[in-house]
């Protein structure tokens, strides 16, 4: 009995995980890079899950509203926030980089509520049915229960990791994106396009929270205007928990606090009531004992 | 960078009167003497508002202290202000205390608080800091929530109003006069901390740490004062908003709540006083007016702070420093 | 026993060794410069005495005390204070204020003084006051006391700085390329404040300085520092006919000639 929950909960943690990695990669890329902890970036899962919905609704008169559509519709929200992505970079962060660094923080707090409070405004902040059917089907192992959903989420984000990990070693922009984030200065004098690897950057992070998003709302069923500000946090404690600045780290970290989630619910007094002020208490913890995280380097700062 | 408005300009006009002296103090009487007889004139909806407004100007100026004077970006502001109201209405229900006894418990309870958070992650860069406080003030609210003692989702009610001297301050005319004193008190506390030893320790932390170092000031210890003393700006006025509704819920608490506090010291001023109390009042008077855009005002705030950042990152008030 | 002992400091970085075993120290009441080409080490010195690094091995005792453990601000409080490479004065703030910054470790008023005024803060403020000023006159620089920091002539900028950093009341001053950017007239007015530190204050000043005439003039003893390692220590007429320092400096393309 008690390994039917174990292993129930393993999946749901999987199934977490995978959202928490996706959307912690583009917090650790675009840190990498700019060294900014984007604070809008919760938002744009938020964003490319409403996205995928509107895209949804419009093409599941011809498409239908299963996975093929849900599919289609997170490729498009992909796109488009991945360009909202850019367009922040550009129009917000790029003008601040030379400013003292409380002010890039506070524009980066006010893109964050800009795109909260516009959804806000939008929804009137009800729950909005994200529309997708997507069966009940699934894997029945003995008595636990894998639905076919779960398998495709996960397998999705799997494949989507797996072609960043690509991307970043094997191609010319992701050497770049490396390069740029050991040393942006001596990039730039070495003729590389600083800017155009940051964008590149900015557009991969955005999209692939906003493939989260698309994905959150056909599994769970809705959207809302606050959910980034929630995973926003819970990603960054991913990104933390693995080593902020490390691709790996962020998939790691977004792999067990997912897990830690998960069976932290099974344990007597926390529940769920109590699961986000566990997370956030993880999140200081580490950020207070082991600031690096699991995979990230240590360093003393040159004057 | 000194952002001085062109001396024609209305703006320009009013801090020539605020810097010359002489003008100055006849104009402090002259306000002193349009917040005592506003509520009259306004009437009793826009008394509460005042007092509002004033609450805010207690929050913004110690959350002012934080990152107008320090430098350090405190997301979660709000817990204090809820340590502050809980304290008293704990207190009041488990052992029947003077609000002014409990009073300095609140207020203990805030610097405690300040200490504990403040300690193991003021010395996080700030990007960090900043989602740490944003954390904190998260599990505050969440823990205010879920507790029985905290009252749960619904909260604490019944909390008795202050007796002073034979005077009960109940009615919501009572509770705008105090909030006039507390707002009063804490311009002057700003006004002294800002020209002191600790007041400049704060400006020399913000600008550049490590030549701060350099000249012997312990950054970690000078950051931690200045957010205990926020976070006792913060309670004094959560106990006093505790006392004035006589009843609070998490809700109060939240995100939303800090970060409100944090555009109005953003959009005013940051670390200029008079700054600050300008956009005390402009976000708690703004939703008023704009009051048929519903939604849309936060909204409309939001953009204002992201304009504000892009375009005029020292805030609406002019600043000399 | 010197003023100053640094034994055996090792300084690594990812792999580079900046500072290889370097022993060195300075006397009370003297002027010692540390010099070397571009790279050498130096600035890593200063960061290492003053507590912004901690090397991974070695010793620096300062009258006494063991300093290598010591966070920054510790350092300052037990008599060391330094200026930097590239002045940092704290922006938007006033000389006066800039200055009064190096007082701070020596009071104590917090937050109860400062909202109460207490006579023992109002008492401590004018000290501070007094001492700042007194600082920017002796440098100089006391007329230009209420002007914005950043606004001043990049000449009398170093020199608020120096005064900055006597205001801590330190026993021993670590100079970071003091004459770089100024202008013959101005170095001569350097080399008279130097010596009248020591003179008039009895502070012993250590510097880094690239000008060679000017280090001849002034050193008092000289130590010398190539990638990482003491070359070459002894006084100015000695330094100037080793043949390792010679070599050193003429076997970069970037340093600069001895001047006889």
């Amino acid at each position: 009995m008690i390994w039917t929950i174990l292993t129930q909960q393993l999946i749901n943690g999987i199934v977490l995980g995978s959202f928490y990695a996706l959307v912690a990669l583009g917090y650790t890329m675009v840190f990498g890079v700019v060294k900014l902890l984007n604070f809008a970036h919760g938002e744009l899962y938020m964003v490319g899950g409403f996205a995928g919905f509107l895209v949804l609704s419009v093409i599941s008169g011809t498409v239908g509203m299963g996975w093929p559509a849900v599919a289609i519709s997170m490729l498009l929200a992909m796109i488009g926030v991945g360009f909202l992505g850019v367009i922040i970079e550009r129009v917000a962060y790029a003008p601040m980089l030379a400013a003292p660094r409380l002010s890039i923080l506070i524009t980066a707090l006010a893109v964050s509520l800009v795109l909260q409070n516009g959804a806000l405004a939008l929804t009137r902040g009800q729950y909005v049915p994200f529309g997708a059917a997507l069966g009940f089907g699934g894997l029945n192992l003995g008595p636990i229960f894998i639905s076919n959903n779960q398998m495709i989420l996960v397998g999705t984000a799997a494949l989507l990791m797996v072609g960043l990990e690509l991307f970043v070693s094997r191609t010319q922009y992701g050497r770049a994106m490396r390069a740029v984030s050991v040393d942006k200065d001596m990039c730039a004098l070495m003729g590389i396009n600083v800017n155009r690897v940051i964008a590149v950057t900015f557009f991969l992070g955005s999209g692939l929270a906003a493939a989260a998003g698309t994905m959150a709302g056909a599994y769970y069923g809705s959207l809302w205007y606050f959910m980034g500000f929630l995973i926003g946090l819970k990603a960054f404690t991913a990104a933390v928990i693995g080593g902020i600045g490390s691709i790996p780290g962020a998939m790691l970290g977004g792999l067990i606090l997912g897990l830690l989630e998960s069976f932290g619910t099974l344990v007597p007094g926390v529940g769920s009531a109590w699961k986000d002020v566990f997370s956030f208490s993880v999140l200081i913890l580490v950020l207070v004992f082991k600031p690096t995280g699991l995979l990230g380097k240590s360093e003393q700062e040159r004057m | 960078m000194i952002v001085r408005s062109p001396a024609t300009s209305p703006m320009g006009r009013l801090q020539a009167v605020w810097d010359d002296k002489r003008l100055r103090y006849p104009l402090v009487a002259v306000i002193f003497a349009l917040m005592a007889i506003a509520p009259h004139v306004l009437g009793p909806y826009a008394t509460v508002i005042l007092t509002n407004a004033l609450l805010y100007v207690v929050l913004c100026l110690g959350l002012n202290i934080v990152v107008g004077y320090a430098g350090l970006l405190d997301l979660g502001y709000a817990a204090f202000f809820a340590v502050g109201a809980y304290t008293i209405g704990i207190v009041h229900h488990v052992l029947g205390l003077d609000f002014w006894l409990t009073l300095p418990l609140a207020v203990l309870a805030a610097a405690a608080a300040g200490i504990i958070i403040g300690s193991p992650t003021l010395r996080l860069r700030s990007d960090y800091l900043a989602i740490v406080t944003l954390g904190f003030g998260e599990i505050v609210r969440l823990s205010a929530r879920n507790l029985q003692i905290t009252g749960g989702a619904s909260g604490i009610s019944g909390i008795e109003q202050p007796w002073l001297f034979g005077w009960h301050i109940s009615s919501p005319l009572d509770f705008y006069y105090v909030f006039c004193v507390l707002a009063v008190f804490a311009v002057i506390a700003s006004l002294r901390l800002a020209d002191s030893r600790l007041g400049r320790a704060w400006l020399y932390v913000r600008h550049d740490e490590d030549a701060a170092e350099a000249m012997g000031i312990d950054r970690v210890k000078v950051k931690l004062a200045a957010y205990v003393t926020g976070a006792i700006f913060g309670a004094i006025g959560g106990a006093f908003f505790a006392v004035n509704l006589s009843a609070i819920s998490p809700e109060s608490f939240s995100f939303r709540q800090s970060v409100l506090v944090l555009m109005a010291v953003v959009l005013g001023g940051m670390g200029k006083i008079p700054g600050v109390i300008l956009g005390a009042f402009i976000v708690i008077l703004g939703p008023e007016l704009l009051r048929d855009l519903g939604d849309m005002r936060l909204l409309v705030f939001a953009v204002g702070l992201l304009l504000i950042m892009l375009f005029r990152p020292s805030g609406i008030w002019p600043r000399s420093r | 026993m010197a003023l100053l002992e640094l034994e055996n400091i090792t300084l690594r970085f990812a792999g580079n060794t900046v500072l290889d075993g370097v022993t060195f120290s300075v006397e009370a009441r003297s002027i010692v410069s540390l010099i070397g080409p571009n790279g050498a080490g130096k600035t890593s010195l200063f960061n290492s005495i003053t507590g912004f690094y901690k090397p991974q091995a070695g010793a620096i005792s300062f009258d006494g005390l063991q300093t290598l453990r010591l966070k920054p601000h510790q350092v300052t409080a037990a008599g060391i204070a330094r200026t930097f490479q590239n002045v940092r004065l704290f922006r938007d703030m006033t000389v006066l204020e800039n200055v009064m910054s190096g007082m701070h470790c020596r009071t104590k008023a917090g937050a109860i003084g400062a909202l109460l005024r207490l006579p023992s803060q109002r008492r401590e403020e004018a000290l501070i006051h007094e001492t700042a000023a007194e600082c920017l006159d002796f440098c100089g620089v006391l007329e230009d006391r209420s002007r914005i920091a950043t606004t001043l002539a990049y000449g009398h900028q170093r020199r608020v700085e120096i005064a900055r950093a006597l205001a801590t009341q330190p026993r021993l001053l670590l100079l970071d390329e003091p004459a770089a950017g100024l202008t013959a007239g101005e170095k001569e007015d350097l080399i008279a404040l130097i010596g009248r530190i020591r003179d008039e204050r009895g502070i012993s000043v250590l510097l880094i300085e690239h000008d060679t005439g000017l280090v001849m003039r002034i050193s008092e003893r000289i130590s010398v520092l190539d990638h990482g390692v003491l070359i070459a220590e002894g006084k100015p007429k000695e330094i100037q006919a080793n043949p390792k320092v010679i070599e050193a400096y003429l076997g970069q393309d970037d340093g600069g000639e001895l001047e006889l």
